[in-house]
Order: structure tokens, then sequence, then C-alpha cells
């Protein structure tokens, strides 16, 4: 433009444009601005040649330096999985008991157990492993199929009363309801409940007991102890899986409820499994 | 004595000065500060010598703290979250004392502004250091002002190119030097400067020394007096730090106005003329490029050169120092009310002084007794309650702590005897660099004993458990209660942690939970 015209105030030149005398400053922006602003164009274009960037219809250009998200990912968590090898492999090759003896080993058993528990086993046995009414706290000292690692392992491999596992746990209670009377009913269960506690009428413990030698120490043994070998529980301790007092307990006698855990180790693979049972073990209950 | 007649003013013009103030966009106009000399030059000297010294050396200070600590006298070890200062070891948990001794940093920055004004900025920040240290290497390397300006303005010839490129090296390798100094407060100096020259050095310590060299060589080499006047918030806050009473950089223009370079001839035709020459040397030697003439202005460090070299020319003329000098707000009015009559004319500096020729008794000079003011007061007051808290919790700080954390789910565990079991993870502090054996005790809970878990201890009220130096132990803790003796739903009782050989000790207050109705 030959007229450039330059504001009096600011001593800036104009654009040339005009809107009722108000014109336009032309304050270019800085070089360094400029240049900068070049330069991240030619990059953006480098970038899309080197990287997956241009869509297509199926797919996207792949850039030619193959970088990949997935592979990313791939690679890290097969570099996850060859830095938990030494441990998988040493927990593979081990027993239970070794691995819970071992400190390093019983660190990365407990954690890889205790993730797998939150997955598998919290839906009937507690985020805290403490159980309900019919589903074993595993927290403490009372074990109907034993509390040693192995034999948690054992629990947890082939699994209880699961009908698809040759070796799983079996017992099975007689539904007494249909063996003994309801007056003998009432006097067994005054008798069971008395080895731990109180019953309102102590007149049948006496004629209880005589029902319990009829019956039951076949299972449950002579001083109703319990027996693990059936999975009869200890009937003198403060532990009630289906609830404590001589009403539960007659319940149980006339029509017992069986709990079922399924077989893991086809789901979850003997090396889970093992850590499973160094978790458990670990709850504090372990012997 | 030399000839005053031999004085020959500088030609010059301010670069940063209100009066012609360019748009902000403008390209900046270089600065070629001249060396000055005398007492604050002196002063600045050795200040730059201490603090660059602390900076440059105090990674290397060893300090012995036996085998099981590092022996380097300050170190922050953000690998395993440690705090060396000389006798004191910093956990995480104690980084308070770093935020307290940043907040009496603070306090103390507003103490030394409202008493000195911005010393802070002429003498000890590190921007104002770093571009002293960098104008050493270009007056060394380029000559002083006028041979700056010339080799500046000159043509590209062989030995501009040299002396550039020489000039620019000696900058980086300060900068590297900055940044490389800098990395070895974080780890094992000797240890690490030998994996820095090898290449085995971690990366975040070659990023560090390249960040650090780019930004000292551009603040210091490059930038200089634009990080104060553009960057820098500190000018902007100063102004409500600055009072009537504190001192700062004034020319004294009660004195100095009307400024003449011919002083006689102005007198023999019968106008009053003041001290200042205008000779410009107040202005030539400024890093920043101002006009200290000009009055107080925000882009002004108080670097006081201006001071020393307007007192040079005033013994070469023979007059009293203080044209520029330290003054305060309110002796600097009063005597302007003096020079100018009571504001009622120009400043006529016959007025400040007696027939022959000195000072009038009516002008005011600087007490020490100005200092001590209300607001000082509560500066100091704050800055040294803040001090004496720290040193205080210091002096009296826990080495030996207990952290408890109760098991939530479940809260509580009955056995088969009908005893009740709550789990704890239970966390020992063993805050010194010495191994120790730490007895745990569990004190009320009739009949309570302890088990610990993955430890071969008997079960029991009380263990015994060596800890390593300077680390936390971790054990989980299962506390079990016999049935007949719970007396509620939830008991509190207490771990005890202690040192039996130094006599430590620190306690938890825990809950212990039991079933609403124990069975």
């Amino acid at each position: 433009m030959s007229d450039e015209h330059i504001d009096e105030i600011s001593g800036v030149s104009t654009t040339g444009h005009e809107w009722d005398g108000i014109r336009e400053l032309n304050n270019p922006l800085p070089r360094w601005w400029v240049i900068t602003f070049y330069v991240t164009i030619v990059w953006a274009i480098g970038y899309t040649i080197a990287y997956p960037a241009w869509p297509l219809l199926h797919s996207a250009t792949t850039g030619v330096l193959g970088y990949s998200s997935r592979n990313e990912v791939r690679n890290e968590l097969t570099a996850a999985e060859a830095a938990k090898g030494k441990y998988i492999s040493a927990v593979e090759s081990k027993s239970v008991s070794e691995i819970a003896a071992d400190d390093g080993l019983r660190e990365f058993a407990i954690a890889a157990g205790g993730a797998a528990f939150k997955v598998n086993c919290v839906q009937c046995h507690g985020s805290g492993a403490q159980g309900s009414k019919g589903f074993p706290n595993l927290n403490d000292d009372d074990w109907l199929w034993g509390g040693k690692a192995e034999q948690i392992q054992q629990t947890i491999t082939h699994g209880i009363r699961f009908a698809t596992d040759a070796e799983t746990r079996l017992s099975e209670m007689p539904a007494f309801g249909d063996i003994i009377t309801a007056d003998q009913i009432a006097q067994v269960s005054a008798y069971v409940a008395s080895l731990s506690g109180k019953v309102r009428d102590a007149s049948l413990i006496q004629p209880g007991a005589k029902v319990f030698a009829e019956n039951c120490v076949a299972c449950h043994g002579d001083n109703a102890k319990g027996n693990r070998e059936f999975g009869a529980p200890d009937l003198t301790d403060a532990i009630w899986l289906y609830g404590s007092g001589e009403t539960a307990i007659a319940a149980q006698v006339r029509a017992p409820k069986q709990g079922v855990m399924p077989a893991w180790v086809g789901r979850l693979g003997e090396i889970k499994v093992k850590e499973l049972a160094v978790y458990v073990h670990s709850l504090g209950g372990g012997e | 004595m030399r000839d005053k007649t031999q004085l020959t003013g500088l030609e010059t013009e301010t670069v940063n000065s209100a009066k012609t103030r360019k748009p902000l966009y403008a390209a900046r106009q270089k600065i070629f500060p001249k060396r000055a000399s005398g007492n604050f030059r002196r002063f600045k000297w050795l200040v730059m010598t201490i603090t660059l010294g602390i900076y440059y050396l105090a990674a290397w200070l060893p300090w012995a703290r036996g085998p099981f600590a590092p022996d380097q006298a300050v170190l922050l070890d953000l690998a395993n979250r440690r705090f060396y200062f000389f006798f004191i070891e910093i956990w995480p948990q104690e980084f308070f004392y770093v935020a307290g001794l940043l907040v009496m940093a603070g306090v103390g920055l507003f103490l030394i502004t409202s008493t000195v004004g911005r010393a802070w900025c002429g003498y000890a920040c590190p921007q104002t250091v770093w571009v002293d240290l960098f104008l050493v290497v270009e007056r060394a390397i380029e000559g002083d002002r006028n041979a700056r300006m010339k080799l500046d303005a000159g043509p590209w010839t062989a030995r501009k190119l040299m002396l550039r490129v020489f000039k620019h090296t000696i900058w980086l390798v300060i900068g590297a030097a900055t940044g490389g100094a800098w990395i070895f407060y974080f780890a094992d100096a000797p240890t690490l400067v030998g994996e820095l020259f090898t290449g085995t050095a971690a990366p975040v310590a070659y990023i560090t020394v390249a960040v650090l060299t780019a930004t000292t060589y551009t603040f210091g080499g490059l930038m200089r007096e634009q990080v104060c006047t553009y960057m820098c918030p500190w000018p902007r806050i100063q102004a409500a730090m600055l009072d009537e009473s504190s001192l700062t950089v004034t020319y004294n223009d009660w004195r100095g106005e009307p400024r003449s370079r011919h002083a006689k001839k102005v007198q023999a035709a019968g106008q009053s003329v003041g001290d200042c020459v205008d000779c410009n040397a107040c202005v030539a030697v400024c890093p920043m490029g101002i006009d200290i003439r000009d009055g107080q202005q925000l882009e002004c460090i108080t670097c006081a050169l201006c001071i020393d070299a307007c007192d040079g020319v005033m013994d070469k003329l023979g007059k009293e120092r203080g044209l520029i000098s330290y003054a305060t707000l309110s002796d600097y009015n009063t005597n302007m009310m003096l020079a100018t009559a009571g504001g009622s004319s120009s400043v006529n500096p016959s007025l400040v002084r007696t027939a022959d020729g000195l000072f009038s008794d009516k002008v005011a000079h600087f007490h020490i007794r100005k200092i001590f003011r209300p607001r000082t007061y509560v500066y100091m007051g704050l800055w040294s309650l803040i001090g004496l808290g720290l040193l205080y919790s210091l002096l009296t700080r826990d080495r030996l702590e207990l952290n408890v954390l109760h098991d939530r789910n479940p809260q509580f565990v009955t056995l088969s005897d009908g005893s009740i079991r709550n789990g704890y993870t239970v966390k020992l502090l063993n805050m010194i660099p010495e191994p120790r054996t730490l007895v745990v005790t569990i004190q009320g809970l009739d009949g309570a004993d302890m088990s610990v878990v993955g430890e071969d201890i008997p079960a029991g009220r009380s263990f015994a458990i060596p800890v390593e130096p300077d680390r936390l132990k971790m054990l989980k803790v299962f506390v079990r209660q016999p049935a007949g003796q719970i007396r509620a739903p939830a008991q509190t009782f207490k771990f005890r942690v202690e040192d039996r050989a130094s006599f430590e000790s620190n306690e938890y207050t825990a809950t212990f939970n039991a079933p609403e109705a124990p069975r």
C-alpha cells in the first residue's frame, strides 16, 4: 500500500482497514513465535509419517517407525510375566509348605493368592475371608477338613461335595428327622449345646448323651471333637457354621444343610491353587 | 589532586526510562554495564563468593554418620526418601521442617525488605549473582563498557567471532558447572561425578544438567535484566513491603539539582547549581539500564553500584559522598521540603547548606533507630517464633515411632475356644542410623496375648525384635483375648514400643473389637 498510515498515539502502522475512523493496528506476531509455529507444522508432518496417524477406509497408516500401542502393552505384559517367571516356576516346583517357609516366595504367593481370592472366593467367603452362616470363616482356627497348607490346597483343588470331581471331599450327614424321634432330637440338641454353653432344660442332657452315643459318635467321635477325615465338625468349640444354640442344632440334626465348594484346579490351575492355599493359610488360622 | 576539568561526562542514554519507554513488544536494547568499584562492589564480590561457594561446594562436605548412613553432609536421598543436613536427618513425614524454613525465609524476606529494601534482589538473588558472574566473564574477554559497545556495533570480523565464541563457551561451561553442582545434592557426589563422566549416570542426571545449563546460560547470559523486569513477581510485591522508613537506593535531588555539566558557568551566571554534574556514571554502571535520578522504579534491584560510581565522582570533585545513597523516603521528603522551602519553589541546593558550604543541621540523616519500628518488631517476632518453634520441635522429636493399623475386614475373629482375635499391622520406625532391638508390649486388655505372623516368637504380652538401622519394620500382630475376659464390644488398650538401651519409648492407643454378645 502506498499510503501507509501510521497511528499517531501508538506509532504503529495500520492495516488500512477503517471503520468510522477506527483503524486496525498492524502488530505482527513476534518472529520467534511465527518460527516456532512453522516448526510445529513441519514437526507434525514428520510425526504423521513416523507414527500411525492418517485414517484410511478400514484401517490407518501404520507409520514408518512401526510403533503400535498394542505392541507396547503386549511387551509390558510379557516383561511383567518374565519378571514373575522365577517366582512362578519356584511356586510350581515347591510344595505349599516349602513356599510358606520361604520369606520371598511366601510374600509373592500371598500377594498373588490374595488377588485370586478377591476374584474367585469372596462371593461365598466374603472379602475379608470372614465367611457367613453356611460359609466357613477362613481366619479362625477351626478347620473342617484340616488347616495345614497341604490340606487347604487339597480342599481348593478338589472342592467339597463337588459331584464332577472324583477326589472331592465328601461326607454326608444323614437327615436324622427320619431316623430318630422329635424328642430324641430335642435331647441330643440339648446335649450338644451343653458341651459349649448353657441349655434351657438340663434334664434333657442325660438322655441326649445316650442318643449321641448311639447315633453320632461314629463321625463326631466319643468326645464330640469331630473328625477331619469326614469333615465332621468339632461340636465342643465356639464355632458353629450353621448357628449356635439348641434350635439351630436341632434344625441341622433334623435336615442337615450341606455346603458345596467347587473344585478349582480345573479353572485356576495348580499354581494359582497353591498361591491361594498359602494365602488362606496366612490369614491367621493356618496350622 | 586531579584537575576537576579532566572529568569527562559519559555519552549515554537511559535504556529503561518511563519518559522514553517504548512499546512492550519493542526489541530489547542491549545494556553494557561499566565496571564499578567501591564499598558496595566489594560487598557484592564477598556475597557472590560466599553464595556461589556454598552452592558449588556444599555437596562435597563430608559428615560421618556411621556405617549405616551416607557420609555426605547435605544430601537429598530421594530414592530412600531421606534428607540429610549435617547432624539432622529428616524422614518424609518430618518435611514440615523444610516447610517451616521456607516460611521463615518468606518472613525474613519481608523483614529485610521493610528495613533495607530489595537487598535480596541486589545482592543475594541467584539471578543477580549469576548475571554478575557472567558479566565478569564478558568483561574479561571483551573489555569494559566502551570496548564492548564498539565490538557490538562493529562488523563481524574474525576477532569478534573468536571473542564471541570464547565468551559463549565459557558461559556454557559455567552453566554446565551450575547444573552439575545441583545434582550432587541428590546422590553420593564422588560416585556420581565418576558415573557422570563415564556415561553411566541415570538419564535424569543428564537431563537435569542439560536443563539447568540451558536456564543458567539463557537467564544469566542472554536475558539478564529482562528476567527481573518481566518475569519476576518480586518487583511487584516489593511495593507492599516498603514504607517511608525503609532504606532504598535514592538519588538525593535535594542536593543534586539543578544538575549541570558546566557548574562554574552557571554559577557565574548567578543561578543556583546542584552537586550532580550529569556525568552519567550512575547510568553507565547500572546492570538494569535505568537512571536512578528518575527516582525509585520497578526495574531497580538496588544493587547500589550507582552509589559506588557516584561516590567515586564526588571524591574526585571534592564533594561529600552520598549524592546517591541509601535513604528512607521520610528523610528524603524532609530534605526535599528543606531544599524547596516547603515545596514553594524548585530545588535550591543552597537552602540545605550553611554559608560555609556545609550541610545545614536541619538535613535529615538515616539513624539506625529507624530500623526498630512496630512493623519490623512484628516480622522479627514472627520469624523468631517460628524459628524457636521449629528448634524446640527438632530437639524434642521422637526417633522411635510406632504406628498401628487395625484390621477392618474382618474386625474380629472368633476362635474355637471362644476367644476373640483382632489383627493389627504394627509399624516400628527406627529413625536413627543404628540397628536396635525394640521391645513391643501390650498394656491393658486383661488376659490378652500377642503373636506375630512369620516371626518365631512365642505368644505373650511382650516381645523383643531387631530392627534394621534407619528403617521401618512392619509386623502383622494378632492379639487374642480369652472369652471370659472380654468386657465390652470395643475396648481400648496400648501398644508400647521401647528401646531399653536408650530409654526411648512410644505408645499407640488401639481398639480391640469383639462381637456384641460374646458367645
